[in-house]
């Protein structure tokens, strides 16, 4: 191979938060057009990397060369100064300004000529293969124009490196090709292309080198064409995993929840949930997909008893009784007090399954702290069954007493699951489960959800990896803007369909307006602009 | 190799500020040690300094002890103080637990005495004292938890703010004195009379009874509600809420009621100690009468972290603090409590930024330290070997 020309080059760079040694002498290098995929578990310092790169923050030790210069990069300024861009996992954007105004914000030095600015866009969009439109505003734009939007400021800037952060964790698999087919774009024009990634397709079919980290430590580089899936894995986590999900058929399935005509509207008036109706039957795992903020979070708080709906009902058929329950308008309490076993694993582990500041024994507590008349409470037997999950699930925890957020991501999942679990539900729902796991603690989860399949449990999986979903579920469910366009079987669906139906609305007539609604709902921190979409 | 250390120093920031990992709690204590440590000996510096009398540091710190403990007036006057304070602090604890910010310590006391004072006042030797003890802490308690609710059932209902909502009822309430004093003796100075019948009883005489009953008073309450916030399912329930509303939401707690019925019990104790200050100490109410316990109840558990085992010793080293201050105050000829204020302030703010030390450790620049080690690793081995001596004493 030619001599390549290095474009960056990290040198020992270490990085400690408090204990953590996020980053350990880490080194690696970046050629000139190339496209590097930055690969590795949550928690292996991937972000906290090139966040030193992209000035957020600042190596404790080692340093970095641009173009065989020693730089120094102390702030985002420093950064768009040596030509570095960043496109952050969570887009860092300005709602009520529209693309361009966006794109020219923080730009010292440059005169404020919108007209001349919107040319230059549209230049820059032409010549990658971007589609855009310079005037419109932020709110109105889907996820992936935003990330557009974001790549599109850094172009703007000169940016030779460009470092995006996950960037197709938010996108269906269409737009994800087409994203791929920009970069490979940009990569023809001689620019640099670093790739954060945890998804092993995605590297293999973008890159041409993938360098590992692997618990901040640097392990090394493959190219991507002597690559495959099984060595990366083997890379990433450092001993050979299996990975395959065992699906077994459904066994004596029976009817176990039933949701009709279910219609959710939030606070603002604006429609969540669109007439859904479904059953999950017993001894079967029904998946829900669907883009992020498409409604899986009203549906399942609905059925939990979180979220006011006016509505439709959500009736649980007793198993042993065969008794039908309507858990319309109740409390998770009184749910419970009826006899009802529904556990429910949320989205938000630590802001709502679980106290953060608490310890395990607190935790597990929670479910079951209210037993007995007593005034005061038994934490007693919570102990008992806290070792006891801790054990089952070999969460790796110095003691039950330590605070749940001191625990990795992965065993603060563990306590969660194993404390609904615990609860021996006869409906289980889950939202996002293995969100930020390891490969390892993901298998374990799935291979828990088919444990409690087996049992008889109708099981309830929301999540956001398509080929997951088509490998683990039974059926799946499309939900999108609200909508259910599609109650699919798992095993003979491909993956593109269900990225059509994520996208797809039941309503011809309304073809274009509700992509705008559901992307606009996505940005949930900016509720103000909300008001401004017609109804 | 040479060429990139030294590019590293010139690059290197002359301080960073890192992270801490969570000291042990003995660490922690020192550093606290150390603060008032620095903070006595820097207000005593300046006390001396601005004084017009002669006098040096013993008389300062001689002032300070004699403020609390200088005679056995001035001692038990320190225990019923101390208890006070205690009573609103742990009357606090609850609420702030929860996060919710009773800002309205000192309107709840108000209340509270104002009520025990019309108590007092209309039916006093008008029946058997014992009735009118129980009718006094009843009617009080009550009306001083309704000061602390009204906030409650504003903020979980529509959402307003507490704190400010708490902080300004604590000006009605100083009104509503005013008015009543103002009723009942229409052409007075707006002072009031003391009250000569029905007040509480005191165990033991003068200075000394007066102080044990409030110690008993509080010290019963706050056995009371440290047991509930640990031990009990509703103290639960308030942790719970406090780290996390949507958490108390997703196991079915209802936040409303339990925010409400918590901000009843803090602004029912607040009452009671309102009880204790007119009823049993003053025999009359006052607009100044809370003493601003309400704000400095806030102080003691912010500073004990909202640590129940904390409370009781902060609340002792704040009221021996204000007592000793008050003291030097006198001894040292000022004329004016501001200084007081200043002197308190300035400690308090000695204690509060050495929590951020507790938290963050300063570094230097690799080579700074380096040279700085030089000096200070012969001072930390002098004192790693006189503490290593000790522990082997200890052994023996």
């Amino acid at each position: 191979m030619p001599e390549r020309e290095v474009s960056l080059e990290l040198v020992s760079i270490t990085k400690r938060f408090g204990q953590v040694v996020a980053n350990n002498k880490v080194s690696m290098k970046l050629y000139k057009g190339e496209i590097l995929s930055l690969l590795g578990e949550n928690g292996s310092g991937k972000t906290t990397l090139m966040n030193m790169i992209s000035g957020i923050y600042f190596p404790d030790e080692g340093h970095i060369k641009i173009d065989g210069q020693e730089v120094v990069i102390r702030s985002p300024l420093d950064a768009f100064k040596h030509k570095i861009g960043m496109i952050h996992q969570h887009f860092k954007l300005i709602d009520v300004f529209t693309a361009a105004q966006n794109i020219i914000l923080g730009n010292k030095g440059e005169k404020y000529q919108i007209k001349k600015i919107n040319e230059k866009v549209r230049e820059i969009a032409s010549r990658y293969g971007f589609d855009i439109d310079p005037k419109k505003k932020v709110f109105d734009m889907s996820v992936s124009e935003k990330q557009t939007v974001e790549i599109i400021k850094a172009l703007y800037r000169g940016a030779n490196i460009l470092i995006l952060d996950e960037p197709t964790a938010v996108l269906t698999p269409q737009e994800t090709e087409k994203l791929f087919s920009v970069i490979r774009k940009m990569k023809a024009d001689g620019k640099s292309i670093i790739i954060i990634t945890h998804k092993l397709n995605e590297v293999l079919a973008i890159s041409d080198r993938v360098a590992i980290l692997r618990k901040g430590e640097y392990i090394g580089d493959v190219e991507t064409k002597n690559a495959d899936i099984p060595l990366l894995t083997e890379m990433m986590v450092g001993e050979k995993v299996e990975l395959n999900i065992h699906r077994e058929e459904p066994k004596k399935t029976k009817e176990r929840l039933r949701v009709t005509h279910l219609s959710i509207k939030d606070i603002n008036g604006i429609q969540k949930i669109k007439d859904v109706s479904f059953s999950a039957y017993s001894g079967e795992i029904l998946g829900i997909a669907g883009i992020a903020g498409a409604g899986q979070k009203e549906l399942l708080e609905a059925i939990a008893g979180l979220q006011h709906y006016e509505k439709g009902s959500v009736i649980y058929i007793d198993p042993k009784t065969e008794k039908e329950e309507n858990l319309k308008e109740k409390n998770p309490r009184q749910i419970r007090e009826m006899g009802v076993r529904l556990s429910f694993v949320p989205e938000d582990r630590l802001g709502m399954g679980l106290v953060g500041n608490m310890n395990l024994v607190d935790n597990v507590l929670l479910r079951s702290y209210e037993k007995g008349r007593s005034p005061f409470l038994d934490k007693h037997n919570p102990k008992e069954l806290t070792n006891k999950i801790v054990e089952e699930l070999q969460i790796a925890t110095e003691s039950v007493n330590v605070p749940v957020r001191t625990l990795s991501g992965g065993n603060v999942q563990k306590v969660l699951v194993g404390r609904e679990i615990a609860a021996s539900p006869k409906l289980l729902m889950t939202a996002y489960p293995v969100r930020g796991l390891d490969i390892n603690s993901s298998y374990l989860i799935y291979d828990l959800l088919n444990k409690q399949k087996e049992k008889g449990t109708a099981v309830i999986f929301v999540g956001e990896d398509l080929d997951v979903l088509i490998a683990l579920c039974d059926r799946i469910m499309v939900l999108s803007s609200g909508e259910c366009t599609g109650i699919v079987d798992a095993r003979s669906i491909k993956k593109e369909e269900l990225g059509m139906l994520m996208v797809k609305s039941n309503d011809d007539l309304k073809n274009t307006a509700p992509h705008v609604l559901v992307d606009g709902l996505l940005n949930q921190n900016n509720e103000e602009t909300e008001a401004g979409y017609e109804y | 190799m040479n060429t990139k250390t030294e590019t590293k120093k010139a690059h290197n920031p002359f301080v960073r500020i890192v992270k801490r990992e969570r000291l042990p709690f003995r660490v922690r204590i020192w550093f606290y040690v150390i603060a008032i440590f620095f903070g006595l000996l820097v207000t005593s510096t300046l006390v001396i300094l601005s004084s017009s009398k002669d006098k040096n540091y013993m008389d300062f710190f001689a002032a300070m002890f004699s403020g609390a403990f200088g005679s056995e007036r001035r001692f038990w006057i320190f225990v019923q103080d101390f208890s006070l304070l205690l009573g609103v602090s742990i009357a606090l604890l609850p609420v702030f637990k929860m996060r919710f910010w009773n800002l309205g310590g000192n309107g709840q006391i108000l209340i509270g005495a104002m009520v025990a004072t019309i108590v007092m006042f209309y039916w006093g030797g008008k029946m058997p004292d014992p009735v009118l003890w129980i009718l006094m802490f009843i009617l009080a308690s009550n009306a001083a938890a309704v000061w602390a609710v009204i906030p409650a059932i504003f903020r979980v209902f529509f959402k307003t703010n507490e704190s400010l909502f708490t902080l300004m009822l604590n000006y009605i309430a100083m009104v509503l004195v005013k008015f009543l004093i103002s009723f009942w003796y229409p052409t007075g100075s707006g002072a009031m009379k003391t009250i000569e019948v029905g007040g509480l009883p005191s165990l033991g005489e003068g200075k000394m009874g007066i102080a044990l009953m409030c110690f008993t008073v509080v010290t019963i309450i706050t056995v009371a509600v440290i047991i509930h916030l640990v031990y009990s399912k509703r103290g639960y329930e308030i942790a719970v809420i406090g780290e996390s509303e949507k958490t108390a939401k997703y196991i079915g707690i209802n936040v409303k009621w339990r925010t409400i019925l918590t901000a009843f019990m803090s602004g029912a104790i607040c009452g009671v100690v309102g009880v204790l200050l007119s009823g049993l100490i003053n025999h009359t109410v006052s607009t100044t009468m809370d003493a601003n316990m309400g704000f400095t109840g806030i102080m003691v558990d912010w500073l004990s972290r909202f640590d129940p085992s904390a409370i009781a010793p902060v609340a002792f080293l704040i009221t021996l603090l204000n007592k000793g201050i008050g003291q030097v105050n006198t001894e040292f000829g000022f004329a004016s409590q501001a200084t007081n204020s200043v002197i308190t302030g300035l400690i308090y703010f000695f204690v509060i930024s050495v929590t951020f030390y507790t938290r963050y450790k300063v570094r230097f620049r690799s080579d700074i330290e380096e040279k700085m080690k030089k000096v200070t690793t012969p001072i930390t081995n002098f004192f790693k070997r006189i503490f290593s001596r000790k522990k082997k004493e200890e052994v023996k």
